[in-house]
């Protein structure tokens, strides 16, 4: 009898999962949609603890643990949600992947030790589940500590000689063993090697993968870890696990195809890494001996403050200066002065797509202020001012004219077709991707050089001179 | 070959609930603007933070006298609930932000 609750609430749970997700594809109700989804799970969780019957009754340390393993977990998980800045958001998402592959892991660790007799000649499926289960988690938890590292600046971009060929060994050598196992050959050695093996692929996978890709990673190790997670859910024929984390798969998966095609990029072209980092800059010696004309912050002042419409565009430059609060001022002011001042935001500008719009609306920008680049790309010929905010390859024009350019063919925001264009940069480094970029020279392009804060914390004050 | 199939046949129900499962994520997903990508992700992140209640399971089945086990587990609870108290906090202070403000005028 109280099995069969334990099974509704496990569709209750199952429910809200699906529920939430979709509201979470909503601006309104998002934010209900992830309460939601977070109520399923503490039902889920309350549930299995005081319902499930395991066939030996658990004594008194089993419980304790547990409750003691949820309050730690509990804690920390709050802390390091709370007190990470908004600018860090993607790699603390990457994080708690990464811990949510790991606890698959583990699962299919302490499962070997209990299945280990069992296996023979024969077809096991649910050994097949479990090792799985235990590959797939262990990909994902160290792929997504590499990327935590990477976007925390703690690991840089490391290319080995030969890396996609070191992966294609270990991925076959992963398959190779998985089979070897499944005969009923393997023993715990193989077993624990397949753990190491799979481990030290999840950081050669991510390793060449350069920070601009990184968030398609983040997304694709995400719907990885929803995968191990679907496997512990098959093993235990446990609904609420099976739905959750297939959800996740398939609508992680969709997500990381979303992505790449805002960068028009295919998903294999990402992970073999065009960008990796390995070629050489394309397009340099075109512009290399031009020079990029500066502007000073009173004249930009001027030129802002006597425009009609403004179009600011952020890129991740503003959310390392932490500038968007600063940003914002600027552009009440400016909208005191009777100027049309709107954000144009490209679908990945920053590190994640959304980063920047996340950012925008801590600093209490309106929503209706972000435009999207359909939106406002066929409006940047009536922009009398672009101002260009710590933003590089989503502006290059490269991207439209030069088909050996390597981010040939990714939509980009038009600014080049404004009437002046003012670029702040800390100096004249190439973007994430390596690339020049051209719009700096252009005769209507200013530069306007130093910590974005700081030139916005100026340009403001000088604009409430005017 | 025999066994396979049994095994099949077995989870002949899980099977049409993984496949359909498959098909409902992508149909949930699919015409998301783009401003919600990140929050998206970090709630989906969340959400398979489900398999802390197969840690869980894990630990209710070990014996009491199996230090090993337990520890393992016990690790494997901190880390699954990581992955949900952290998700779930993280994607409603990203939310938050998106509160539509009194306008000022």
């Amino acid at each position: 009898m109280s099995l069969n609750i334990l099974e509704i609430i496990y569709l209750i749970a199952s429910l809200t999962f699906v529920i939430g997700l979709k509201m979470l594809s909503h601006p309104e109700s998002a934010r209900k949609g992830n309460l939601i989804a977070a109520f399923g799970m503490l039902i889920a969780v309350i549930a299995t603890i005081t319902i499930y019957q395991p066939f030996d009754s658990a004594k008194a340390i089993n419980y304790g643990l547990i409750a003691l393993g949820l309050i730690v977990g509990t804690i920390i998980g709050t802390m390091m949600a709370k007190k990470v800045k908004m600018t860090a958001m993607p790699q603390m998402v990457s994080f708690f992947n990464g811990m949510g592959g790991a606890c698959a892991a583990l699962i299919a660790i302490i499962e070997f030790q209990n299945h280990e007799t069992s296996v023979s000649g024969s077809f096991d499926g649910e050994f097949l589940v479990m090792l799985l289960g235990l590959i797939i988690g262990s990909v994902s938890f160290s792929g997504s500590m590499i990327a935590y590292g990477k976007l925390e600046g703690k690991i840089k971009d490391k290319v080995l000689p030969m890396n996609q060929l070191i992966n294609m060994v270990m991925l076959f050598t992963i398959v190779a063993l998985t089979v070897y196992q499944m005969l009923g050959y393997g023993d715990a050695t193989v077993f624990y090697v397949l753990l190491v093996i799979a481990l030290i692929y999840g950081i050669l996978f991510v390793m060449p993968i350069g920070g601009a890709d990184m968030p398609v990673v983040i997304s694709l190790l995400n719907s990885f870890t929803g995968v191990a997670a679907a496997f512990g859910g098959f093993l235990y024929g446990n609904k609420a696990m099976l739905t959750g984390g297939i959800l996740v798969g398939s609508a992680g998966t969709i997500l990381t195809i979303l992505m790449c095609t805002a960068m028009n990029r295919s998903l294999t072209n990402v992970l073999l890494g065009a960008f990796g980092g390995a070629k050489a800059g394309g397009a340099k010696g075109e512009v290399g001996d031009q020079t990029a004309k500066e502007i000073s912050i009173t004249d930009t002042a001027v030129l802002l403050s006597y425009s009609q419409n403004v179009v600011i565009v952020p890129g991740y430059g503003l959310a390392v200066a932490q500038a968007q609060h600063i940003c914002h001022e600027l552009e009440k002011l400016l909208e005191d002065k009777g100027v049309n001042v709107n954000y144009a935001i490209h679908p990945v500008a920053g590190r994640m797509p959304g980063h920047m719009n996340v950012l925008l609306a801590e600093a209490d920008v309106p929503y209706e202020r972000m435009q999207e680049m359909d939106e406002i790309n066929p409006r940047m010929p009536n922009t009398d001012v672009v101002i260009v905010i710590g933003a590089n390859d989503v502006v290059n024009p490269a991207a439209k004219k030069d088909p050996s350019s390597p981010i040939y063919g990714m939509p980009i925001l038009e600014v080049d077709q404004a009437k002046n264009v003012i670029i702040l940069k800390r100096g004249m480094s190439a973007g994430y991707a390596g690339i020049e970029n051209e719009l700096f020279f252009y005769p209507k392009t200013r530069m306007l050089f130093g910590d974005a804060k700081d030139s916005l914390q100026k340009l403001a004050a000088e604009v409430k001179e005017v | 070959m025999e066994d396979l199939l049994n095994f099949i046949g077995d989870n002949m129900e899980m099977i049409y609930f993984l496949i359909l499962a498959i098909l409902l994520g992508v149909e949930v997903i699919s015409n998301v603007p783009a401003i919600l990508h990140t929050p998206l992700m970090s709630g989906a992140n969340a959400i398979h933070g489900v398999v802390v209640v197969g840690a869980i399971i894990v630990m209710l089945h070990a014996s009491p006298d199996n230090y090993a086990s337990l520890i393992v587990g016990f690790l494997a609870v901190v880390m699954g609930t990581l992955n949900v108290v952290g998700g779930f906090v993280v994607t409603d202070r990203m939310l938050e932000m998106f509160k539509k403000k009194p306008k000022k005028s």
